[in-house]
């Protein structure tokens, strides 16, 4: 069942066309990547989704056409609120939505042992591990409850070591609860170890060059088998990327612009 | 934090501070100085304390009229600096008629207001404002602008309109900047006082320096000074204490847990 559609969709910053017409469905309980080279566009398309940018196109949900509260927004970086205790920063969804904080509170605390946090409830984001920090703003998305999750290269600032863990991590947490999700990264590995469908975008203007699906049982890190399918997906999708365009050769553009 | 190191912290100032005043003892003293042009600071002591009862008489005004103006500053500060914050326009009118305001020279200033004010508080109130509220409208302005984007995107995609993203998200992030502006501002706000009352009051530090003065009694000016600078560090102090009871995620940097147990997950 399909429940993102997305048609045509196009963004243009003045003369700079960034979104060069992307067309994607994600389904009930997919995990979706878009895979790009750097500044190719692929947070532009996030804050078409959540409503902070205006494009061209068709973006539909559940058929209807889109209307903004559909989706929990983790974005690049944790945004945890630095004056806020972490169950706080938990519960900053709920708040908005118009929840009592108490309440907030209550529906939060039982998820902190299932995401490593237990006992650090009312510590301060400032003495958390950057693993942690992630773990806590994953939290804050998933207990809004909304129909998808958008997670915008959550794993992008954190050391290789914790990335890996984390990717890990997110895997088991994919498995137990079936959250429909469309992942931005640039990580080929991240991708291919979290995703049921890979959609890979060229350099700006993105287009999406290959829709790219990951036929691989879960755990996808428990076998040596599973590792050598998913290195000759990743060593595909490479193949692609340098194909389209050689991103050694183009002038460096950051991804936040 | 413990007594030891607040102790070593403190001990290079109070010995410069002691160093300072037994030169000038000595000097005051065998430099043979009339007490009427340089009295010693022994005698600045003993002569606030048998003043003692017509000092604090004049310092409760003084307080009185800090307290007040800065508490009108404050407000105005706030509720101007989130005017301007909604309202981008509304900086580029109001910032180069605050910044002219703070080109204008107190001692010419001071007599005008309580010429057209009175000898009441209101040209105190007046006058420490318009000390005070520069630093602190500033430095708010300035905070609101630090907010993280990813904050602000993230709260917008929850569904948070701009009265929520500004207090759940642009006032926080603009309380460092706001103490900061408030420690400045609030070294002004005796001084502002002293300064209206010097131009004409009843009963203040400000007029009993000046009276002091003519009497050519140095001593009780520089007691009065003492007073005066007394009320501003104990200010300072309090806005100091205010900002860690205001901000205590700020005390606690440094002491990051490694809480990741099952997973290998190095520190950032």
């Amino acid at each position: 069942m399909t429940r993102l559609e997305l048609r045509d969709v196009r963004k243009n910053f003045g003369e700079l066309e960034v979104l060069a017409g992307i067309s994607l469905d994600v389904g009930a309980g997919e995990f979706v990547s878009i895979l790009g080279p750097s500044g190719a566009g692929k947070s532009t398309l996030f804050h078409l989704l959540t409503g902070a940018l205006k494009g061209e196109g068709e973006m539909r949900f559940d058929g209807a056409p889109l209307d903004g509260a559909r989706f929990a927004f983790m974005p690049q970086r944790d945004a945890l609120m630095p004056w806020r205790r972490v169950i706080d920063n938990a519960t900053l969804g709920l708040e908005v939505q118009g929840m009592k904080r108490r309440a907030a509170r209550e529906r939060v605390a039982p998820l902190f042992a299932e995401f490593g946090l237990d006992g650090f409830e009312r510590a301060w984001p400032a003495e958390l591990s950057g693993g942690m920090r992630q773990r806590a703003a994953l939290l804050r998305t998933v207990v809004q409850q909304r129909d998808m999750l958008l997670l915008d290269e959550p794993f992008g600032a954190l050391d290789a070591l914790t990335r890996a863990a984390m990717q890990r991590w997110l895997e088991t947490m994919w498995r137990n609860h079936r959250w429909t999700a469309l992942l931005i990264t640039h990580d080929v590995r991240e991708a291919v170890l979290l995703s049921d469908r890979i959609y890979v975008l060229s350099a700006r203007p993105a287009r999406v060059v290959r829709e790219v699906a990951v036929p691989l049982p879960r755990p996808r890190t428990e076998s040596a088998a599973l590792a050598r399918k998913a290195a000759a997906i990743e060593a595909g999708i490479l193949d692609i990327l340098l194909g389209t365009a050689d991103p050694i050769s183009r002038p460096s553009d950051g991804e936040n612009r | 934090m413990a007594v030891a190191p607040a102790f070593t912290k403190l001990a290079p100032a109070a010995l410069a501070f002691a160093l300072l005043l037994i030169a000038w003892e000595l000097y005051a003293r065998l430099g043979g100085i009339a007490s009427t042009v340089l009295p010693a600071p022994s005698r600045v002591l003993a002569q606030a304390f048998e003043n003692r009862a017509a000092l604090a008489d004049n310092t409760l005004p003084t307080i009185r009229a800090t307290l007040a103006g800065f508490a009108c500053s404050l407000v105005a500060a706030f509720i101007l600096s989130a005017l301007v914050d909604f309202f981008a326009p509304l900086r580029r009118a109001l910032f180069p008629l605050l910044i002219a305001s703070q080109t204008l020279p107190l001692v010419a200033i001071a007599p005008l207001v309580v010429l057209w004010f009175g000898f009441g508080l209101l040209p105190k109130i007046l006058l420490v404002a318009l000390v005070t509220f520069f630093p602190m409208m500033v430095a708010l302005v300035e905070g609101y602008a630090a907010t993280a984007r990813e904050i602000s995107q993230m709260l917008a995609a929850m569904g948070a309109g701009p009265w929520r993203i500004f207090f759940l998200a642009r006032l926080p992030s603009a309380l460092p900047y706001f103490f900061a502006g408030l420690r400045i501002s609030i070294t002004y706000a005796v001084v502002g006082a002293i300064f209206a009352e010097y131009a004409g009051a009843a009963k203040g530090l400000g007029i009993y320096m000046l009276s002091a003065k003519n009497n050519f009694r140095p001593d009780l000016v520089l007691a009065a000074v003492a007073v005066s600078s007394v009320l501003t560090l104990t200010l300072f102090g309090l806005a100091v204490l205010v900002q860690r009871l205001a901000m205590p995620w700020e005390n606690t940097k440094g002491e990051r847990h490694d809480g990741d147990k099952p997973s290998r997950d190095a520190r950032q």
